[in-house]
């Protein structure tokens, strides 16, 4: 215990990147602030938190934010107004509703999606994967042969059949996104666990007479979560194209809910002269899909060195 | 040599004989499973998560009877698993039902709208190829340069923005404003009646036949939609070329080619390209399986008349039949490319031959 030198103070710069921490908090710390370092030197990849952290905001203070109700508009006075109109920064669509309000309000359907597409696919994966991995032989072949056989579906064919025929909503919208979503994550999650199923400390608890089931748990699953979480950070992007085209083909969310990719098609027929009705959510989509990408990149970056500028 | 290391040759011969059968064996259970897969996920759709596949077919309004004869009529009566049994035979013979909407049967439908798709798909390949290689070549070279910046953000921009936003935008833009475009559709309706096409891909057929007047019009059609689908590819394409240039220009034998004297143009289009041109065959094969995928959207945007429209249309009036052939149908593509691709990898790459 004497090795510790007396200058690194807690919390100091020092005490985060100390060769030899001297407890487990210490060296969590530092590893955070290792990838906090290299994420950080990347300034697209900041640009893109900036998005996500605005959007998460916005999503929370959207009845604060609007100025407008989103759903109910001015009919009689505020139809089809174009952007920069007093009191409509960015104008107003064919039932008097303030577009930026709808945006706002919009943000909070588009985080739910994402969130809720990652809470579902992410474990569901996560669970497939890392059993497939670990336990080998025709367990590992019937459910990589499961895997694949989703993996084989284009995404977007897949989730329109799918929420044709659980019928239109953004419930089922989520739903089958979900279903199309978790293959990739699995395959992750497998080739992970194989990276280390045979390696020394696995062996150790084994012998110390962990069940299977608690060493996937504890041991497997948390070694498997950094480079799952890249790949679902980069999935968010076309989780939301792929919930905007659902939207837009009119089987997502319902009017008059402000989801981007349904205010995009309500905003078609008046495409030639009211342009800013469809331009406007697409670009919201845009922005937000930007920025999950710009994250993705930067978290790969930082957590894999090894494919960093790839 | 011992007599135990010519045995452990003839043995290691006689393994990897049998590990060619093997890999024929599992490469054909591969295939079986992954199609009957698809079935079996398509069924699912279609019979088990309707609360009631006739009632979705006739309405919640019909009289009992018509209800109860409907379902006879679709074996749903039968128990699942039979009904399942019956579905993967008539799937087998490219039976999927007949299209309430067109009142045909779903496979004379898309063998009539499949043609546009693959015509719109492979013109957007070509754009994506023919400009996304030399982008991503250009990026790799001149890495970390200003080149290389515009080469990334071309590639994310192609990643993030909503495809039928962007054909939106698109129409008014070269179609409405500047009359660059024909308007959406696959052909003038004046030539819809005097050009008979021979095959589906009207393109090829108007050059075949020399009538070049068709052969422009329809150029001015599917250059929207074509370019458009060209630049979600380009933007795959280019990202995968630079990092397979990368990868190449690291190697040995580039630093030899130097070496010898070779001229730099000479040495990253000629070396590295072809060594990186392996894998970027399968990149390329599934950047067309997505733009198989992709056009569901752009058609609906573009009012192409191909299997993506078909679908959507079948969508919007509750055409089950439909939905799930064009599913079954984009989704054995899209298993075939796959194949064909790994298959011509490994015809291509010689260091995977003889493992």
């Amino acid at each position: 215990m004497s090795a510790l030198p007396l200058n690194e103070k807690p919390y100091s710069r020092e005490w985060l990147l100390s060769e030899q921490p001297t407890s487990r908090h210490q060296a969590r710390l530092g590893r955070a602030y290792v990838i906090w370092r290299r994420f950080s030197a990347n300034r697209l990849a900041l640009a893109g938190l900036g998005i996500i952290v605005l959007l998460i905001l916005v999503a929370i203070f959207a009845d604060v934010l609007a100025p407008h109700n989103p759903v109910q508009g001015d009919l009689r006075n505020a139809r089809l107004l174009p952007p920069g109109t007093a009191g409509y920064l960015l104008g107003t669509d064919d039932q008097g509703r303030d577009i930026l309000s709808r945006l706002i309000h919009g943000s909070r359907l588009t985080l739910f999606v994402v969130v809720l597409v990652a809470i579902i696919a992410a474990p569901v994966g996560l669970i497939i994967g890392t059993v497939s991995g670990y336990a080998g032989g025709w367990i590992d072949a019937v459910l990589m042969r499961i895997t694949d056989i989703f993996l084989a579906f284009p995404k977007l064919v897949l989730a329109l059949a799918l929420v044709a025929a659980l019928g239109p909503g953004i419930e089922n919208a989520v739903l089958a996104i979900a279903v199309t979503s978790w293959p990739p994550y699995a395959r992750i999650a497998r080739a992970e666990t194989m990276t280390f199923r045979n390696s020394e400390f696995i062996s150790a608890v084994k012998l110390m007479g962990a069940s299977p089931f608690r060493i996937i748990l504890r041991h497997v699953m948390p070694l498997c979560l950094s480079s799952l979480i890249v790949r679902v950070t980069l999935d968010m992007a076309g989780i939301i194209l792929t919930a905007a085209g659902l939207g837009f083909l009119g089987l997502g969310a319902q009017p008059p809910l402000p989801e981007w990719g349904a205010m995009i098609a309500s905003g078609r027929r008046f495409i030639l002269d009211q342009w800013w009705v469809a331009a406007m959510p697409g670009a919201a989509i845009l922005i937000v899909s930007l920025g999950f990408n710009l994250l993705g990149d930067g978290l790969r970056d930082a957590l894999d060195p090894k494919e960093a500028g790839q | 040599m011992t007599l135990t290391d010519t045995t452990a040759v003839t043995r290691r011969k006689r393994r990897r004989a049998s590990s060619f059968g093997m890999a024929v064996a599992r490469f054909v259970v591969t295939v079986v499973t992954t199609f009957f897969g698809l079935l079996a996920v398509t069924f699912f759709i279609g019979r088990v998560v309707p609360i009631d596949p006739a009632l979705a077919i006739v309405g919640d309004r019909a009289p009992a009877h018509v209800v109860e004869r409907v379902r006879e009529e679709l074996g749903l009566n039968l128990p699942l698993y039979q009904q399942f049994w019956i579905y993967i035979k008539q799937a087998l013979t490219g039976d999927f039902g007949i299209s309430v909407l067109t009142t045909n049967p779903v496979m004379t439908d898309i063998a009539r709208v499949f043609p546009a798709t693959i015509e719109l798909a492979t013109i957007g390949t070509i754009i994506g190829a023919l400009i996304g290689v030399p982008l991503g070549v250009l990026a790799a070279v001149k890495r970390g340069s200003i080149a290389d910046q515009i080469v990334r953000v071309i590639g994310l921009i192609g990643y993030s923005v909503p495809i039928f936003w962007l054909g939106l935008l698109a129409l008014v833009l070269f179609y409405a404003k500047l009359g660059w475009v024909a308007y959406p559709g696959r052909i003038d309706i004046v030539y819809e009646y005097t050009f008979t096409p021979a095959t589906g891909f009207f393109l090829f057929d108007a050059i075949w036949q020399r009538q070049w007047d068709v052969a422009w019009d329809l150029f001015r059609h599917i250059i929207l939609p074509g370019g458009l689908l060209g630049y979600f590819s380009l933007a795959y394409i280019s990202r995968m070329t630079r990092s397979f240039m990368l990868n190449e220009l690291q190697q040995e034998y580039i630093v030899a080619a130097r070496a010898k004297g070779l001229s730099e143009t000479r040495i990253i289009w000629f070396h590295a390209l072809r060594n990186a041109a392996v894998p970027l065959v399968t990149v390329i094969a599934l950047s067309y399986a997505g733009l198989l995928e992709g056009s569901v959207l752009t058609e609906t945007i573009f009012s192409w008349p191909g299997l993506g429209l078909y679908i959507t249309n079948s969508l919007q009036n509750a055409d089950m039949n439909a939905v799930l052939g064009g599913t079954i149908v984009i989704g054995a593509v899209f298993v075939a490319i796959n194949i064909l691709s790994d298959l011509l990898y490994r015809t291509l790459d010689p260091r995977t031959r003889s493992r």
